[in-house]
């Protein structure tokens, strides 16, 4: 147990009792490190059975069965790659449909006449919009299935972009300044041990009271980690 | 476990080759030999990329790199010059180019096969080579692109091939398949890019962690993106990973599919079948497993890597190159059988043309090095031997390339009319250009040995017996055996409560 009590705060500040001053670092979380995945779902469950609920696990690969334990939700992400790749889809079929047919198996006549270059500061976009209507090889305008395998593409363009972007940020990341990072002996999660993170802003947190639970349940170590930040 | 309380030994063992390659069905072959442990695992891999670089890596990159500057200085030649410093010439304006852009991208298919496509078929074997495969997938499409790129002539304006609002109110031709190649092409090579990234970040987080210098700690970190492991980022990682495994499947089938439309959709006899994409998609796997091969035997090697890429490893892959061999002659076949079935003249006299013909040597050697060579990986003795697999290897990738040959030239030079009929004569430009394209490939991929997580070292980890914890639960009952096996498997008295 190597939990240093905070030193008590000097006498000049003015603050209400409950929040301490800026420059006296705030707990983050306390961790407890395990050495295999037996002992740390061991503590997990330990953990959630007392009640936490702010409570999270560091390991180097996904440990399965963790999600249920954690209570950890099932993701927006699917919905979120499902709308995207429709939406690609969407942008394939205007985009090829438009371009090489204006939407008109004849001819197409702009809705402001003849006219190309109008005085309308709008009008670039009938300039650089134009469709591009050619009759190459007797092929039809409107041909869709020429234009499928664009479509496709831009489906799973779409699709796949917004499962990788959309993970990281709804995992907010990058992010360098994480509290647990700070801790040397944090290094190893991603090698060869195992984190469970009791966070401090979890009601029943205590210093003491959580890493006695922790270590009552095969932690080999724990370590409280500050958040200097604030 | 007791092994994980040891200090991980700083000097590195050589990595020993443990016979798993066999098939009895009581008992599961362990994926990663050799009594590691998460500790020594990451041991290995983050060595790799740790140690200083060996003399032959350093012989090698010193090899690379000026056959990959040869390679600009070829390109800086022909842009300006023109592309006439080719031998692409009517009937055959589509020479070597082409035929190496087919080559590369199919080199590019086992990769994401291996990725995506065996991880929907829960393989758990890829774990170990997916992620330099990946790695060769995304290095070969880059040569793949460059081709096209620089055979359009006019390279400066190559932006003209995407579509963009412009003053001269053109577009490009959405029905021309060398158009639908551009978004193949580039969905390919990005999403590939995104997934072999998305991939190595909890990877490079552990070489972050492990970094001592540093250089290399702020750039692993840059890289990393604070990666912490959270069960949470866990969640929706393998998500992501299973959504981009689901997104990559149909679109590496597309890919080759729309390169072979390039052939396809024209009028051409030889060209015009409707075998060509599921044929050709068999030859890009058959190829890629090839290069796997040639790349995965030499780097377990040299990087230590025998235990984690074991013998089990290499023996799969060279029987799915013996599998889709055989799928690409049976599309030889059918080729034959349907020119013939047809009552098509022209389609009948380019396949008699193709062995009998003008330009015989290219479709013999296609024929000895696809069709016969790799037949020897039937015999089991073979499949121990690493030099007959390295050997059945390069002749695929050798019989690939002439596949392309074959299909690209004998067509074009003998088309339809007898008066257009000319031959198809390279100069040393062309010569040069694909040789030296291995350059830019090679100095790419001995950066990514060196400097990069060379084994999906966190997907390993959940392959071996210390992944999982707590008994067969959760979709895991193929590993049952392994628990039952392994030495340093839990033998806590309260697995049982847990599970």
């Amino acid at each position: 147990m190597s939990i240093a009590t905070p030193p008590s705060p000097p006498p000049i500040v003015t603050k209400p009792a409950s929040a301490p001053p800026a420059s006296e670092p705030q707990p983050f979380a306390i961790l407890g490190e395990y050495d295999n995945v037996t002992d740390v779902v061991h503590g997990a469950k330990a953990v959630r059975a007392a009640g936490y609920t702010k409570v999270d696990v560091h390991s180097p690969f996904p440990i399965h069965g963790m999600d249920d334990i954690l209570g950890i939700k099932p993701t927006i992400l699917p919905w979120l790659v499902l709308k995207m790749g429709l939406i690609g889809l969407t942008t394939g079929f205007i985009l090829t449909m438009y371009t090489m047919s204006g939407f008109t198996d004849g001819v197409f006549r702009r809705p402001d006449g003849v006219e190309v270059y109008s005085e309308n500061w709008w009008s670039f976009l009938w300039v650089n919009l134009e469709p591009y209507q050619y009759i190459i090889s007797g092929k039809p305008l409107m041909g869709l299935p020429g234009y499928i395998p664009v479509m496709f593409e831009l489906t799973i363009m779409f699709a796949a972009y917004t499962a990788v972007f959309a993970m990281f940020l709804l995992n907010r990341l990058p992010r360098h300044n994480h509290p647990v990072l700070k801790s040397e002996r944090f290094r190893r999660a991603t090698q060869d041990r195992f984190f469970v993170a009791i966070e401090a802003k979890d009601r029943r947190f205590d210093p003491d009271e959580t890493a006695a639970l922790l270590t009552d349940n095969r932690a080999l170590h724990t370590e409280l980690v500050y958040d200097d930040e604030d | 476990m007791a092994a994980i309380f040891q200090n991980p030994s700083p000097t590195i063992v050589p990595s020993r080759e443990v016979d798993n390659t066999s098939d009895d069905p009581r008992y599961r072959q362990p994926l990663v030999t050799a009594d590691n442990d998460l500790t020594s695992v990451t041991e290995i891999v983050g060595g790799c990329a740790e140690r200083n670089p060996s003399r032959l890596w350093l012989v090698l990159f010193a090899l690379a790199v000026p056959m990959c500057l040869a390679f600009f200085s070829l390109i800086g030649y022909l842009v300006l010059t023109g592309v006439g410093v080719w031998g692409n010439n009517q009937p055959v304006s589509w020479g070597f180019p082409i035929i190496n852009f087919v080559f590369w991208v199919g080199i590019g298919h086992a990769g994401t096969l291996i990725s995506a496509i065996l991880f929907l078929f829960r393989q758990n074997w890829r774990c170990s080579i997916n992620r330099f495969a990946e790695a060769m997938t995304i290095f070969a499409v880059c040569c793949a692109g460059i081709f096209p790129g620089i055979h359009v002539g006019r390279v400066w304006v190559a932006y003209w091939l995407f579509p963009y609002p412009n003053q001269m109110a053109m577009w490009p031709q959405f029905r021309s398949p060398l158009l639908w190649d551009v978004f193949a092409v580039s969905t390919y090579a990005s999403v590939s890019f995104l997934f072999w990234y998305t991939g190595m970040v909890p990877d490079i987080a552990t070489l972050r962690d492990r970094a001592k210098g540093k250089i290399q700690r702020f750039v692993y970190t840059f890289l990393a993106l604070g990666w912490n492991g959270s069960a949470r980022h866990w969640s929706r990682f393998e998500k992501t990973y299973l959504l981009l495994a689901a997104l990559c499947t149909p679109l590496v089938l597309s890919v080759h599919s729309v390169v072979s439309f390039d052939f396809a959709i024209a009028q051409l006899p030889g060209w015009h079948t409707t075998i060509f994409p599921p044929y050709f998609v068999a030859g890009a796997i058959y190829g890629g497993f090839a290069m796997v091969l040639t790349l995965a035997i030499p780097c377990r090697a040299l990087f230590g890597l025998k235990e984690i890429i074991t013998m089990r490893h290499i023996q799969n892959c060279a029987k799915v190159m013996l599998g889709t061999g055989l799928l690409v002659m049976y599309a030889y076949a059918i080729e034959f059988f349907v020119a013939w079935y047809s009552g098509h003249h022209y389609e009948q006299a380019v396949f008699l043309n193709r062995p009998f013909g003008s330009n015989v040597f290219g479709f013999w050697l296609m024929f000895l090095c696809n069709c016969l060579g790799p037949q020897v990986l039937w015999f089991k003795w073979a499949r121990n031997n690493l030099w007959v697999i390295m050997f059945a290897a390069m002749c695929v990738n050798v019989g690939m390339w002439f596949e392309r040959y074959v299909i690209t030239v004998t067509s074009l030079t003998r088309d339809f009319l007898p008066g257009s009929w000319d031959a198809f004569v390279p100069t040393w430009v062309d010569y040069a250009m694909f040789t030296c394209s291995f350059g830019l490939f090679f100095t790419l991929f001995l950066l990514f040995l060196k400097f990069l997580p060379v084994i999906a070292i966190a997907e390993v980890k959940t392959v071996m017996p210390q992944g999982h914890g707590f008994g067969a639960e959760g979709g895991h009952d193929d590993h049952a055996d392994d628990h039952a096996s392994a030495d340093d498997a839990p033998s806590d008295p309260d697995t049982k409560e847990d599970a």
